[in-house]
Order: C-alpha cells, then structure tokens, then sequence
C-alpha cells in the first residue's frame, strides 16, 4: 500500500492545465462541456459500437480516458448498453456480419440517439470499402450526424469532432 | 508436476531438413521446390498424404501453424506451414475446385480445426475425419455453395440490403439441472471488438465457453486481389490495428523475398524500433487493463500515462501515435536524425526507471495477485497441443520466438532474451508482459546505439514475372506469417495474413473452464486475441 501512495505521490497530477494556444484538451472540453450543458443537462453518455474496424479507433478511444485527456471531467463517458445512451461512436466499415447488431443498437438508444461515424473506414468504407462482407460507411446502415475522419483520429481530433456535432445542435 | 525437463521439447523437435527426411521414411513422397521465397522451405506432396503428414509431424514434436489455400483454376493450392527447431517447412498440394477434399490434419494438430473449417467457408474445401462439421467465419452475409475466395465470386458478391442475424449458429449445449446460458455479444459493454462468447454456467462456475467469431469479416484477403505492393501495405497496416507495424513488416517481407531484394541494414533496425516499440505500447495498456479488470485502478493509470508518452512519441518522431504506414515496401518512411535518437533514448531511459518503480509493484501486490493468481490457467500440455503463440506460450512455459528461433534482419545479429515461466495463469501473463517490455527496452537502445548508416528504403522494383514470397515476423501477440503472389504485373493475386490470435483464441476457451463469470474479462483480456486479425 505505501507503496502505491509513494507512486501516486510522485507522479503528481497530470492533467494539463496551461495549454498552448490553440486546440488543446482543456479548452475543447471546457467548450464541450458548455454544449453539453446546453442540450444535455450535465453529462453526456458514449456507447460505442465497433461494426468492423482494425481496433486502431478502439485504442485511441480508451486514450481519452487516460489521466492527459481524462474525458469524464468534461461531462462525457462511455456507457456499457446503448439504452442509457445519447451518441453512439461507431466505428469501421459495417461488416455485414455486423449489420443487424448495429441496428439493432441504434434502435435501442433513446432520442436524440447521436451517431458518430469514426475513423476514414466508418465514413467511407477506407481501405475496404463496399464488398461482398462490408456495407462500406455507417451512414450506408444507420443515419449518421457527424463524421470524424482520420486513420485513426486522434484523441483530440475525436474530442473536436464531438464539439463541432454539439455546437450544431 | 512439470519438470523443467519438458521445456526442452522445441529444442528435441526436428530440423527441417529432418523433417522432410521423415516424411520419406513414413512413405510420403515429397518434393522440394523453389518456388516460393522467403525463410521457409517448400515441399509438395500428394494430397492423400495430407492427413499422414501430419501424423508425422505431430509424432515428432512439430509446431503447426497454418493452412490457407489459393485458387488457381481450376486448382485450389492448399498450403500448411509447419515449424521445426530451426524454421519453417510449408507443405503444399494441390486439388481439384470442383471437387475440392482433402484429409483433414485436425485430428493430429487440433490448432488446424478453425483453419480448415475457414477454408470450407472460403474455398470450399471438404476435409475429411475433421471432427467439427460446422461452418466457422461463414455467418449470413452469403449463401451456403458461394465460396467468397475463388476467383469466380466477385469482391462485391451478390449481398442482400439487410444481412440478417446469425441467430441459428449451432452451439454445443451442456444440459443438466441449474445449467444455465449466458449468451454474450457480439456487441460488448466495453470499449472492445465484437464477438460472440456463449457461456454455460452453474451458479458462478463457468462449465464452458464457446467461442462465435467472424462478426468483423471485411473481406480483407479478397480487398487485396489486384492491389499494388504499397496497396497491399496500407492494408496489412490494418488486418489488426494495434499490430499495424507487425502486419506491415511480415506482408512487406514477403513481397521483398518474392523480388528478391535485400533490403539496407539501417531499414531493418528501424522496423525492429518500430516493432519493438510497438510490443511496449501494447503491453503497457494491456498491463494496466488486466489490473483494471479486477478493480485495481491504479495500475491503470499509471500504464495508460506510459502508454500516452510512448504513443506522443511516436507521433513526435515517426508521425503516426499507432506507428501506420511508416513501414513500406523497400523499407521505410522515415529516417531517424541524431536528435531524434536522442530524444528516443531519453524516453527509454525514462520509461525503465518507472517501471522499476511500477513492475515490482504489480508482481508483488497482495489484493492484485489474490486475483490473478491460479486465475485462467493453462497448462504447457494444453499450450504445446493447440500451437498457442507468444506471451500467452512463453507464460506456460512454451517460449518460441521467431527473433531468436528462425530470426530474420536485424535480429539475426541480436542476443535476444526470451521470458518464460511455468504458471500459465493471469499472474504469469501479466508478468512476461512486464518483463518483455523490459527485454524490448533493451533491444532498443542496442538497436539505436548500433544503428547502422545508409539508406532506409529501396526501390521497390518493377516485377518481372509471377513470384510467391512468405514473411514471418514477431508480432507483440507472436508469430505472423504472410503469404504473398504476385502476378507478372506486379499484382496481388492473393495475400493471407495469419494473425497469432488464430492459434491463441482457442486458448481462452481452453483456460476458462472452472473459472467463475466474474473472471472471464480478467482472462479475456489476459489473452487479448485479435477479432479484427482474426475475422479478416
């Protein structure tokens, strides 16, 4: 146990306070925040729903919970069933295999029901495209309100495109 | 009991030369061909012999590691790739499509049973004696009787608007009083990849597992029919993506030993960084997820700070935080400069010192341990009679590592540690990890000392006729293999990539036997096979 409280005490805190000017990970959720206050009351709830990805998405989605990023400050988490939802991240080109479940998904999310499509695979199929096994990009299978584009995007670039999908609402 | 003894078994089996021998002695007639490039040796054989020579192999000690087949009308070639003491024998033979049979070499090397079931989905190659009748990959997004990987069916196929559920996949059911179905996925409550995990249970006792993948199948192998070779990197750069450098590498691999191009020692050793740093940022998160799988939180956050600085890193030095695209056909994007290797061995130095702090820690800590203790144990019987690959071997006490056993540039010049222990449990796992990342510290700071000068990439050059090469690569999760055939213009007519979680997802259905539901993430996430690398 000392040994824990020993670690914890020189790691110190970690979240960043005093960001350089532009696009950083306080000023994005403090503005995140500020939707989410707006629509939502105090909190905004992620399912996500991998439909086919490689995993890279799923890797810098867990990075927004690490202590830099630290996503729930801001009011936003993810949650374990799409009832108690109000966005669903997905990501991949929608592997066929994955085509009922990700309906059926978005049907059992209540309204607003948010869809993010992430990643260059769920806009538009990425490398794999439309085939015999990939319906290519989500809004091919369920109707999509924001794209957020990048191989994978990064944490901050998933925290942007969830403001600009906020801010229009 | 084991005894250290038995650990000697990869050492007793054969050589490949040997091998072949064997497969003589038993009446097997084989021929070695020249035909395919790569470290590994190629033998064709009669495919009435398919199941014999597996008899064989089994008999002496032989690693199976995949079977995968090309159809080349109106012949499906079938190709197994076999490991010895010293590399790898690819058997391969050849059947009619229209009537495509073969024996089937489950019954010597149950690792085979998915492979092949994968290959009557794909190519619909019947195997006779093969225990497990059921289709595997094949879920409802094409008819029974279409067979997506010849060359007559089309990558777009003929889908329906709606594939509907897979509702009817026949699982094995255990009946008796109290027993009860939990039926899991494929959509999970975590941040994971889907697939299905059917659970027969009495009270908090797990009495079976059956494991219902496939739910990723995006027709990766099809997508890179007619491809060019950095087509076909990009894509292999995202058969699995946390293995992005892994994949790249053995796919690369292969298409070099196809041409024939040798590539410089300085590309080398930056892909080997690349690798290396790769296993450490997939180690660490894992790490910390194990942990936080049975509520240690602080592990957590301590390994998911590692794994943000390492991944920052990476996008400061390399340009990509997950490490895609940097390595391409002929070598690599990017060039280390002298400040960069600085900057890249003060994050070494750094990340050593916490992990002398962190590690210890973890190994040591009563309330983690009580749980991952005795936790999803396999044994080295169990890990030696389905293949398995990697960390999850190396922690019961079956420690391959092609970096040392079949090594390939720039390990060939490398002393290479290989951590090994005997528990097989949770606790064994967490530790290799651990000490892995520690072996992989060092390989690269040896590896940035001695960088070597010259170039980091080559033209890749003009193919000048039909060519088959086969790559064989260390991934953070074990050995990858990748077949590749270039057609005369260069084109990909088929790759196969065979990620390792093919031979370690078995495991997990294996270790889970007697362990209650509330372990099953702890030892799922122990295992941490691949879906996306193992649906294609």
């Amino acid at each position: 146990m000392f040994d824990v409280l020993v670690k914890i005490f020189k790691t110190g805190c970690l979240t960043e306070k005093v960001p350089p000017p532009d696009q950083t990970v306080m000023e994005l959720g403090s503005a995140c925040q500020k939707e989410i206050a707006r629509i939502f009351g105090k909190s905004l709830a992620i399912r996500m729903v991998d439909a086919g990805s490689c995993n890279g998405c799923e890797l810098e989605m867990h990075a927004l919970n690490n202590g830099f990023y630290d996503i729930e400050r801001f009011g936003i988490h993810f949650v374990a069933s799409p009832r108690h939802a109000d966005l669903l991240l997905v990501t991949g080109p929608v592997a066929r295999h994955m085509q009922a479940a990700l309906k059926g998904t978005y049907d059992a999310t209540p309204n607003p029901k948010l869809v993010i499509a992430m990643g260059d695979c769920g806009a538009d199929g990425g490398e794999f495209g439309v085939s015999y096994a990939s319906c290519g990009a989500v809004a091919n299978v369920i109707p999509v309100d924001a794209v957020i584009r990048g191989c994978p995007p990064t944490p901050l670039q998933l925290m942007q495109g969830i403001l600009e999908l906020l801010r229009g609402r | 009991m084991i005894s250290h003894a038995d650990l000697g078994w990869q050492s007793l089996s054969p050589d490949i030369d040997s091998l072949v021998r064997l497969f003589r002695d038993a009446g097997i007639p084989t021929e070695v061909h020249n035909t395919l490039q790569g470290r590994a040796k190629l033998v064709t054989i009669d495919p009435g012999f398919w199941g014999k020579a597996a008899a064989v192999a089994a008999a002496n000690r032989i690693r199976w590691c995949a079977v995968w087949g090309e159809h080349c009308p109106p012949q499906i070639h079938i190709f197994a790739a076999l490991a010895g003491r010293d590399g790898h024998l690819l058997l391969e033979t050849m059947v009619a499509d229209r009537q495509a049979e073969l024996p089937s070499q489950t019954p010597f090397f149950p690792a085979a049973n998915r492979p092949e079931r994968y290959l009557q989905d794909m190519f619909g190659v019947r195997f006779f004696d093969h225990p497990d009748k059921r289709r595997w990959i094949r879920h409802q997004a094409w008819q029974e009787g279409q067979y997506p990987l010849l060359k007559t069916f089309s990558l777009a196929g003929s889908p329906e608007d709606m594939t509907p559920p897979d509702c009817l996949y026949p699982f094995v059911p255990v009946e008796g009083e109290g027993v009860y179905e939990i039926p899991v996925g494929p959509v999970h409550a975590g941040i994971i990849e889907p697939g299905h995990f059917r659970f027969q249970a009495m009270g908090e006792d797990i009495l079976s597992l059956e494991e219902h993948l496939g739910y990723v199948h995006k027709g990766i192998e099809k997508c890179a029919e007619g491809r060019d070779v950095r087509g076909l990197a990009r894509l292999a750069g995202r058969v699995s993506g946390d293995s992005t450098v892994a994949h790249t590498w053995a796919a690369c691999q292969a298409c070099e030993a196809a041409v024939g191009i040798t590539l410089p020692r300085r590309a080398l050793a930056i892909r080997a960084i690349l690798a290396e740093r790769e296993r450490i940022a997939n180690h660490l998160g894992d790490i910390g997820a194990c942990c936080n799988d049975v509520g240690f939180t602080f592990a957590q956050a301590q390994c998911s700070r590692l794994r943000e600085l390492w991944q920052r890193q990476n996008s400061d030095v390399f340009g990509h935080r997950l490490l895609m695209d940097v390595v391409v056909p002929g070598g690599v994007s990017r060039d280390l400069d002298a400040r960069q290797i600085e900057v890249l061995n003060k994050a070494i130095e750094q990340l050593r010192h916490e992990l002398q702090d962190l590690l210890p820690l973890l190994y040591e800590y009563p309330s983690l341990q009580d749980r991952l203790r005795a936790t999803g144990v396999l044994s080295l019987k169990k890990a030696r009679s389905l293949g398995v690959l990697g960390f999850l071997a190396r922690a019961s006490g079956e420690c391959w590592d092609l970096r040392r056993d079949a090594p390939y540039g720039p390990y060939d010049d490398m002393v290479i540690t290989v951590p090994h222990t005997l528990e097989g449990d949770a606790s064994g796992r967490l530790r290799i990890r651990g000490d892995e990342i520690l072996v992989s510290l060092d390989l690269l700071e040896e590896m940035l000392k001695k960088l070597p000068s010259g170039e980091v990439r080559v033209e890749f050059p003009v193919v000048s006729g039909d060519c088959r090469g086969i790559g064989l690569v260390e991934g953070w999760r074990g050995e990858i293999l990748a077949y590749v055939h270039l057609d005369a213009a260069g084109a990909v007519s088929r790759y196969f990539p065979r990620d390792p979680s093919w031979l370690n997802w078995p495991a997990l259905e294996a270790m889970i036997e007697g362990v209650i539901v509330p372990d099953f993430p702890l030892c799922n996430k122990s295992v941490n096979g691949s879906y996306s690398g193992h649906d294609l």
